[in-house]
């Protein structure tokens, strides 16, 4: 952080200031002036709010995919599949005990052990051949997708968390202040904000996993070497095993969190692939960190295109993306 | 594989392979015995989804570059010819004369396929794969989403193909010789331009992009370049294809058929030109008569595992298999004939070294 601050003097001093601009924007009752020109307060805190929980969704699906990349040089086209997968298990475990916590757990447990057996049975007789490997993942979207079809329909369902989740609660930001001289306090619904929070949990539980454990370890040194990770006694295999496994997880448990704070449906899985796609070429292969700037970018992108420009809101998305590519291929946090 | 020699100069008749020759006469007969149904939602289609397959064939197997983004390239060509040109739906329509509209639409394919080629060809490898499947998704949503320019989720409806020499292109006769010119035209031109210098650059750009960047080649350029050139084999297909459609809508573009050109160009053999069209053939023999031996619902089951059966067990598709077959074959066969097949049957990049 110093070090940026020293070697960046420039850059830090205008992200300070877009910083606490942004906090004045959010924390201030907007002039008339400012109204005029971005239209009400309450829109722009609304999508500011939407854009990141947004973004810790959009983590959430994309973490798993990037660990899984950035461990074994496989880009797991599945990846969407998985997310409906867990959705759909998730439901209707949720719905058959009438515990959405214990459908949350089921999911990620049922698809992370549906990555393992991928990673037994077909990934591991194709090591080191990428485009094949990348290949298999497509034919088993098809495949999945068209099972999903099958067996769940083509209906939208929608999950029934309990109740404290829902509705909505009073943030301490005051949107306008009426004619009568009473303040208008801007509300928000809690299970978006829970969102938020399990993202960041689940992000900070990853880097002290990376970080801190043994076996993160591994990992991390298999991210560097692979094959001096295996001439040094370890049993790549496992290590393998259990990245899949914990990024097909991930991938499962984003699809109960996504399905609830949005709804499941086919074709969600193309969605949430691409979003995947989008976050870890912005922000970088094999970076859990940059998958989260990533997924922040493109969650704020998407709802502020959704919102002040509706019909090119995917073209904004997609320039950040073309962007990113043209200054810096690898992406933001990527490296060579 | 039939005739190496059909442009050095030294052709003769025998020099065609036999199995060549048959196949020629019989694509050009072939409305003389079959139905309407056959001739134009069989043999054109095929036709068309054969080239937009060439298309990706020719950048992945001699470039080494998978692109997912030759249906969009073809869907962008295709939506071009419903707003320069005429539609039925009073979005857009300028009404361009229809050669003016063809033109453009296939040059701005090619130029939106070229830039899609700078956008990806900065990364290497798997990343390509990633950078052109977000291209398709995002070019999907946007046009779904946009109603000024693309008309959102309906389309556009009611592109037809001009009336020429008294005859209506969209009657199936017509138009599957249409298709099959097209077709055949650009198996000709990635056949014979897999040969030619930048061919041949290009397959050693895909074998070593390293080694070739140091002996002096621009490998960047090469590969927009490539991009460029695929794209307007995808371009003219697209005008072809909305034309049989008469129509496009973002379903036209999903990913599903974007998937589904992978699938034909893997299925059918990546390492000649003419493992695409295989690919499209079986392709569109399942989609329109799986239906009598599973349920319609499930044809992307069927297509799905063809693919997957594919990948696993014969990487360079129908071709491989073929390849692999035909030296049990051959015993039986006038030894020979066969020793000269295998002379000509090689696999064209081996042509690369001889050049670097």
């Amino acid at each position: 952080m110093r070090n940026f601050v020293e070697r960046h003097t420039f850059w830090a001093i205008v992200i300070l200031v877009a910083a606490a601009l942004l906090v004045w924007m959010i924390f201030a009752v907007w002039p008339d002036w400012l109204v005029q020109m971005l239209g009400r307060k309450k829109t722009f805190v609304n999508t500011l709010l939407n854009g990141i929980t947004l973004g810790g969704l959009y983590f959430l699906v994309a973490s798993g995919f990037t660990l899984i990349f950035g461990l074994m040089r496989n880009v797991n086209l599945a990846h969407g599949a998985m997310y409906l997968l867990g959705g759909y298990i998730g439901y209707e475990i949720s719905e058959y005990t009438g515990n959405w916590f214990l459908g949350l757990a089921v999911a990620f447990l049922a698809v992370g052990i549906s990555g393992i057996l991928l990673q037994v049975l077909i990934f591991r007789r194709m090591e080191g051949d990428d485009l094949r490997q990348t290949l298999v993942t497509i034919g088993i979207s098809i495949i999945a997708a068209d099972v999903m079809l099958a067996v769940w329909t083509g209906t939208t369902y929608q999950f029934s968390p309990p109740e404290w989740l829902f509705g909505a609660t009073v943030l301490p930001v005051i949107s306008v202040i009426k004619s009568s001289g009473a303040e208008v306090y801007i509300k928000y619904p809690i299970y978006r904000l829970a969102v938020l929070v399990v993202a960041v949990a689940v992000g900070v539980g990853l880097w002290l996993f990376l970080n801190r454990t043994k076996i993160g370890m591994m990992i991390r040194a298999g991210v560097n070497d692979r094959e001096m990770l295996s001439a040094s006694g370890v049993n790549v295999q496992l290590v393998f095993s259990v990245v899949f496994a914990l990024g097909a997880g991930l991938a499962g448990f984003a699809g109960v969190i996504g399905g609830t704070a949005l709804s499941i449906a086919p074709g969600e899985d193309v969605r949430y692939l691409l979003a995947s796609l989008v976050v870890v070429i912005v922000g970088g292969l094999g970076s859990i960190s940059g998958a989260a700037i990533g997924a922040l970018i493109i969650g704020l992108a998407e709802q502020f295109g959704l919102a002040y420009f509706p019909t090119y809101g995917v073209v904004l998305t997609f320039l950040i993306m073309v962007v990113v590519l043209a200054v810096r291929p690898q992406g933001i946090m990527g490296e060579r | 594989m039939a005739s190496r020699s059909f442009f050095s100069g030294s052709f003769s008749l025998t020099d065609v392979h036999p199995a060549a020759l048959l196949t020629g006469v019989f694509l050009l007969a072939y409305p003389a015995f079959a139905s309407d149904f056959f001739v134009f939602q069989i043999g054109a289609y095929t036709l068309i989804l054969g080239t937009i397959a060439l298309s990706l064939m020719m950048l992945a197997g001699y470039g080494g570059m998978v692109s997912l983004a030759q249906v969009t390239v073809a869907g962008f060509a295709a939506y071009l010819m419903a707003i320069l040109g005429e539609n039925s739906v009073g979005v857009m329509g300028l009404g361009w004369p229809w050669w003016l509209t063809a033109i453009v639409s296939v040059i701005g394919a090619a130029l939106f396929s070229a830039f899609i080629g700078a956008v990806s060809v900065r990364t290497e490898g798997i990343y390509t794969i990633m950078i052109t499947l977000a291209v398709a998704v995002a070019f999907f949503f946007f046009v779904r989403q946009n109603y000024v320019l693309f008309n959102g989720f309906s389309g556009f409806a009611g592109v037809e193909p001009p009336t020429i020499f008294g005859i209506y292109w969209r009657n199936p006769t017509p138009f599957y010789y249409l298709t099959l010119f097209v077709a055949a035209g650009f198996f000709w031109a990635v056949y014979y331009g897999a040969k030619s210098t930048f061919g041949l650059s290009l397959q050693a750009i895909r074998d070593n992009p390293r080694r070739m960047r140091a002996l002096g080649y621009n490998v960047t350029l090469h590969r927009i370049t490539a991009y460029f050139f695929s794209g307007l084999i995808a371009g003219v297909a697209g005008v072809l294809l909305v034309w049989f459609n008469g129509r496009i809508s973002p379903g036209t573009i999903g990913v599903d058929v974007a998937i589904d050109i992978l699938v034909i160009a893997v299925v059918g053999g990546m390492r000649h030109p003419v493992g695409p069209f295989l690919g499209a053939i079986a392709f569109v023999l399942l989609e329109n008569f799986a239906i009598d031996l599973i349920d319609r619902e499930r044809f992307n089951m069927v297509i799905g595992t063809a693919f997957l059966l594919v990948v696993l067990f014969s990487p360079d598709g129908l071709l491989g298999l073929w390849n692999r077959v035909r030296p049990k074959l051959r015993f039986k066969r006038d030894t020979q004939l066969s020793a000269g097949s295998v002379e000509r049957g090689e696999p064209v990049e081996a042509g690369s070294s001889d050049k670097n």
